[in-house]
């Protein structure tokens, strides 16, 4: 489905992923974890396609097919989700026009027409019921003066919403109290299928004590010097980074 | 637009029909301005004496004025003895949409306007759908009933003279700037409204359903009176790009909103800015003014896309006690477009109360100014202002700027002032086309979502179709 190779990549010359290789198959559900500043974000935003980015060697393959000279918006049609770690405002844009807009964009780059206003308000309250949000929420300026936790709900609401077929998941435990870590994770857990593949970068082991990952992957310096099962992440948890650390000295 | 409008505004357009006797045959005065022009522009219009003598009066002040200086805008001044000030409306000869502009074409297509507004639109003629008649007889059958008097200025001054003359210039006066005094002198159109006492008007009144709107010209006139306990919603403009001859426009709009009538007044302005360039567009200068008597209320609402050169500054006259005056604008610029609009609110009665929002937004190489002034007069008990003036930038070639003027002399007066500044950010331009946005359509969200204070006080209708407005103008102005 999503396969990363040998990539390297820099940003105003300084160089962040170190040839990141990585497959990922529909299915599956992966996790990545490192320290700060290990360059996570930066793996995902290139990923989207984020322009402020040059890639200096590898390749990024959807299917097979190679996106690097696809923009943002054409790597979503294809079904790509990221939730972002720092999701932005948009004000006097509601959350609902703000997803109504998005859906009907995606639709439309794959020929379909656009979703009628009153199954669009179905399926918006019937996600909303389980992410256990609330209706008052749809009429909000997007993400501005949401809560930490209220910012990463939504992400996860607009992926319900999108039906991704890969979703990049940046450190949305972050910011988040138990019940909604709780939440958030029942929600992801309920997307989860045989059609689609999921990419969970976190610190903590502790949203993967819901969300079960098929694979652990430690990312650092840019790149991944270490792959597992899920109990690598309880490793982590228990040792720290400090040994990785050590080991790649 | 609804379907029923679109039937209507057919109907009427290919109604025109003029409203003077044709004693003179000639159907274009030549160019130049003198007392002679304005005498057979009067005469034309088959006016009576006091009509003639306003004019010529208008004329003598407007001779003794200066074209104004210290608006943010640079231009070539119009040259008035080279304009034509009269010209009887002449149906364009084009047969076919095949022989209009495609870029024009391609505009329309984009506003999601139909084939046959299309036609009207760029001047292509068409003939009456018949069956449609019916659809403006009910809506003039509606206002009728309810004794709203909607019609051209041109058939006001003959139908009913007294309303007029008791009104006109009272807001406005002759003398009050440069081009409203040219206005004066050589208006040869407009619109006239009064809604009576107590009438609350049932529907949107549009300058689409009235006969005559073709045609129109370039010094157009138009007087609205609410009288007493009375409402109104009137509505200018369209979003369709509109083209002239004439490069110079400068529209008077007068209102008077007696005790406790409300006066919602929206405009949506697309004239044509010229080309990417800046060759070619209009000079709009407009003079638009309204009067608050006790507990009235005018809310000016504009949304300006189009024109070279704006100038503009819709204003409250907030004369009575507990009147309210509101103006919500967007002013959006591109390319080599140049605006300085704004407002006055001028608060002389006590507890009176005025909202300024302004949203203006800079792209390409144009220049965006916000001029407005509160003034509260010593007798303006408590009286309030909020006023909130953001500017938003696009690309580092525009400029914006924002010049506002406060005075006041009653020390219970509150005054509230926001300004800010902002661009857009390449993270939400990133986030957006991350859920499937192009850049354009982006672009066009976040602008939208900025401008929803303003495009929340237009009817909906209007609305959606300032939206689309707002996206096309900012086409390809970013990336
Ligand atoms: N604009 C930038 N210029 C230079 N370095 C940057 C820039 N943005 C991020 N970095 C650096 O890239 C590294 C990886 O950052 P990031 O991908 O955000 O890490 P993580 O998400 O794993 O915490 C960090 O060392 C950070 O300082
Ligand atoms: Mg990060």
């Amino acid at each position: 489905m999503l396969e990363i190779v040998n990539l390297h990549a820099s940003i105003d010359d300084n160089v962040i992923l170190n040839g990141i290789n990585l497959k990922v198959n529909l299915g599956e559900v992966h996790a990545i974890m490192g320290p700060n500043g290990s360059g996570k974000s930066t793996l995902s935003n290139v990923i989207a396609g984020h322009d402020g980015y040059d890639i200096i060697s590898g390749d990024i393959l959807f299917d097979g097919e190679s996106v690097l000279d696809f923009p943002p918006e054409k790597r979503a049609h294809l079904g790509l989700f990221l939730s972002f770690q720092y999701p932005i405002e948009i004000p006097g844009v509601t959350v609902s026009n703000f997803i109504k807009t998005a859906l009907n964009e995606i639709r439309n780059a794959r020929g379909e027409e656009p979703l009628a206003a009153s199954p669009m308000l179905k399926m918006m309250r019937d996600k909303m019921k389980v992410l256990e949000m609330d209706k008052g929420f749809l009429s909000r300026s997007l993400n501005e003066g949401f809560s930490g936790g209220e910012k990463k709900r939504n992400e996860i609401f607009q992926m319900a919403m999108l039906e991704p077929k890969i979703a990049i998941l940046d450190e949305t435990d972050s910011g988040l109290d138990i019940d909604a870590l709780r939440i958030v994770a029942n929600g992801v857990n309920s997307l989860r299928s045989k059609e689609n593949t999921f990419i969970i970068i976190t610190h903590y082991q502790r949203l993967l004590d819901y969300i079960i990952p098929d694979f652990v992957h430690v990312l650092f310096n840019g790149r991944i010097v270490k792959s597992g099962g899920k109990e690598l992440a309880l490793e982590l948890e228990k040792r720290g980074y400090d040994w990785i650390k050590k080991e790649q000295e | 637009m609804s379907d029923n409008d679109k039937i209507i505004d057919e109907v009427t357009s290919s109604e025109y029909k003029y409203g003077f006797s044709t004693e003179i045959d000639a159907d274009t005065l030549p160019p130049g301005l003198d007392e002679d022009t304005i005498r057979l522009i009067s005469l034309k219009k088959n006016e009576p004496q006091w009509m003639t003598d306003w004019r010529l009066d208008a004329f003598q002040v407007w001779k003794k004025m200066d074209e104004p200086e210290w608006a943010n805008v640079h231009y070539k001044k119009p040259d008035f003895q080279a304009i034509s000030y009269y010209s009887a409306a002449k149906k364009r000869n084009i047969e076919s949409l095949d022989e209009v502009d495609p870029e024009l074409l391609k505009t329309f297509e984009k506003l999601g306007i139909s084939l046959d507004e299309q036609k009207r639109l760029s001047g292509v003629a068409m003939d009456i759908v018949v069956d449609s008649v019916s659809v403006s007889t009910t809506f003039k059958k509606t206002l009728k009933e309810k004794g709203i008097i909607f019609c051209s200025m041109s058939e006001a001054i003959q139908d009913y003279p007294e309303l007029v003359k008791k009104y006109i210039g009272t807001v406005i006066p002759k003398s009050d700037n440069f081009y409203a005094a040219l206005n004066s002198a050589v208006f040869t159109d407009g619109s006239f409204c009064y809604i009576p006492k107590g009438v609350r008007c049932p529907m949107e009144l549009s300058t689409y359903f009235r006969i005559n709107e073709a045609g129109t010209g370039q010094f157009e006139r138009t007087l609205l009176i609410a009288d007493q306990n009375s409402y109104v919603s009137y509505l200018e403009g369209c979003t369709a790009p509109q083209r002239d001859e004439n490069q110079l426009h400068a529209a008077v709009v007068e209102l008077v909103a007696l005790d406790n009538s409300e006066i919602k007044y929206s405009t949506v302005q697309n004239w044509f800015p010229g080309d990417s360039n800046g060759k070619g567009g209009i000079f709009n200068f407009v003079t638009k003014r309204g009067i608050c008597e006790t507990s009235a209320k005018i809310s000016w609402t504009q949304v300006e896309t189009g024109s070279a050169v704006t100038w503009k500054y819709p204003s409250c006259i907030l004369k009575g006690d507990n009147s309210i005056g509101e103006f919500y604008s967007v002013a959006l610029t591109n390319n080599f477009q140049q605006a300085d609009t704004g407002t006055k609110m001028l608060h002389l009665g006590r507890n009176t109360k005025s909202t300024i929002i302004s949203k203006g937004i800079s792209a390409g190489n144009s220049h965006n100014s916000y001029r407005g002034l509160v003034r509260m007069s010593p007798r303006a008990l408590n009286a309030r202002n909020f006023s909130q003036c953001d500017s938003l930038l696009m690309g580092d070639k525009c400029g914006a700027h924002t010049f506002p003027y406060i005075e006041v002399k009653n020390p219970t007066a509150k005054m509230e002032h926001e300004a800010t500044t902002s661009k857009i950010g390449e993270d939400q331009i990133f986030y957006c086309q991350q859920r499937g946005l192009s850049t354009e359509a982006a672009i066009a969200l976040i602008v939208n979502g900025y401008c929803k204070d303003v495009l929340n006080q237009l009817p909906m209708e209007f609305a959606v179709e300032a939206q689309k407005l707002l996206a096309i103008s900012l086409e390809g102005s970013v990336g």
